[in-house]
């Protein structure tokens, strides 16, 4: 630890996995998404990434599970799928 | 080259922030610390210091401006008093925890209710576990030296602590005393220039003051109480230099005709110097009584005070402050500081001077003699009262 808890390399969150402690995780259907990415640009935590298929998948280790992706998609091709007992 | 003037003490504290040439100031004014902002945004506006003052609109307020002034590496002064100090306490604690040298003047003031504008110990009382270096002043000389002393210690690489100066509401902080002010030259040959390790810069970004999951926080809590302790070093080397250049002694414990004493008597701040003239009279009379005061308040000076009492049958500790519930902070504190001591001194603890109450010489006169009684026949009180009706 440096003096006072500095960090003296910022932008290091992806050295992290940060979302141990969500509840419900995201889940796409590809038959009704229409690859629009408002899901990758509303995503608050930048957790959701294009896909080279051309479609979009949320990171798993960063998705706090707040549901914005699934309430935003205008194809209602995400649905929140609750986190169970892996 | 120093010479001889008349200062009220809250201008020679002034006179010390700018002397060491302060970069930032933020203050927020409040009874009976006035006169220290409005003197030190005087000489900004005058030109005779090249400082940035930052007006605010509260202590919380000017304690945060002084932490981001201190975060890029400016040398940053505040000063306070009683509500205003409780006012930014949650700041308080970022301070010492971000290790950023912060220098505050605290003119102590009671704390309401009924409200009071006066003098007590009740604001450094509360804030005294908030991890910051605390030293007590008796005199305005000991204002503007300690002030200077403060950014020398609390600047050190090795220490990087904020630091309060304590100097008694009205009974220090208005009055004018004659003092020694040094020549410029000598306070830039004891003070260095400041230079932050770590200093915010868009160049080289870092992140301050991040998040302290359960798995880093008792870690990070340790390692600020470890560089507390270690300070000890850097603060006597600091009171050293300060003798060799300035030639005026300080220490953790003064210790006031303390040879051969069977009673001391413990006092702090600028009643020290009332307690002194009683103490000169008996022992005018032959009497075996000394006094001690604590002048470094934190890190508390265990190993001092141990040796300043050794040999003593009573301490008689004078309190401006009530721990409700508890009695006085100091007492409680000095008397758990003896507690392993094979041979300890009975210790008694006395409150009072509370909101600006008067304490005369009688009134210790008093204190000593019921002190000595209670010592020796012991007594079921946690605390023990004076001058109060």
């Amino acid at each position: 630890m440096h003096i006072g808890n500095i960090i003296t390399d910022p932008g290091n969150a992806s050295f992290r996995r940060t979302g141990d402690w969500r509840t419900e995780k995201p889940v796409l259907d590809k038959e009704m998404c229409v690859r629009c990415a408002l899901c990758w640009i509303d995503c608050p935590d930048g957790a959701i990434r294009p896909c080279d298929d051309g479609y979009y998948e949320a990171d798993l280790h960063y998705c706090k599970g707040c549901g914005i992706c699934a309430r935003i998609c205008p194809a209602g091709a995400i649905l929140m799928e609750e986190e169970g007992e892996q | 080259m120093s010479k001889r003037v008349a200062l009220e003490a809250s201008h020679a504290v002034a006179e010390a922030a700018r002397m060491a040439n302060v970069d930032v100031i933020s203050a927020y004014p409040i009874t009976p610390q006035t006169h220290i902002p409005e003197r030190l945004a005087e000489m900004v506006a005058d030109g005779e210091l090249n400082a940035a003052y930052i007006p605010v609109e509260s202590e919380h307020s000017a304690m945060s401006a002084c932490l981001g002034a201190a975060a890029i590496g400016a040398r940053t002064f505040t000063a306070t008093a009683g509500p205003g100090l409780e006012y930014m306490h949650n700041v308080l604690y970022v301070a010492p925890s971000m290790r950023l040298p912060v220098v505050m003047t605290v003119a102590n003031r009671a704390l309401s209710a009924p409200i009071s504008i006066w003098g007590d110990h009740s604001d450094v009382m509360a804030v005294r576990d908030t991890g910051w270096i605390q030293v007590f002043c008796q005199n305005s000389q000991e204002a503007f030296d300690l002030t200077i002393w403060a950014f020398r210690v609390g600047e050190d690489r090795s220490v990087l602590f904020p630091v309060m100066v304590h100097l008694d509401g009205f009974t220090l902080s208005h009055v004018v005393e004659p003092m020694f002010l040094p020549g410029q030259a000598d306070v830039d040959r004891f003070l260095p220039r400041f230079q932050y390790p770590y200093p915010l810069d868009p160049d080289r970004p870092m992140t301050h003051g991040a998040l302290g999951p359960p798995d880093i926080y008792s870690e990070a809590k340790l390692a600020q109480e470890m560089a507390l302790q270690e300070s000890r070093n850097v603060i006597l080397q600091a009171w050293k230099e300060f003798e060799d250049v300035f030639g005026r002694r300080y220490s953790p414990v003064e210790e006031y005709r303390t040879e051969g004493a069977e009673t001391l008597l413990l006092a702090m701040g600028s009643y020290t110097e009332t307690a002194k003239i009683v103490i000169d009279q008996r022992r005018d009379h032959g009497e075996a009584i000394g006094l001690i005061s604590i002048r470094l308040w934190r890190p508390f000076p265990y190993e001092e005070l141990r040796r300043a009492v050794k040999g003593a049958g009573r301490l008689i500790v004078f309190d401006r402050c009530i721990s409700f519930g508890m009695g006085g902070p100091v007492f409680s504190e000095v008397r758990s500081a003896l507690y392993d001591e094979d041979r300890r001194p009975k210790v008694v603890g006395f409150v009072g001077g509370l909101g600006g109450r008067d304490v005369p010489e009688k009134e210790f006169g008093y204190l000593i003699d019921r002190g000595k009684e209670v010592a020796d026949r012991g007594s079921d009180r946690m605390m023990e009262t004076v001058g109060i009706r």
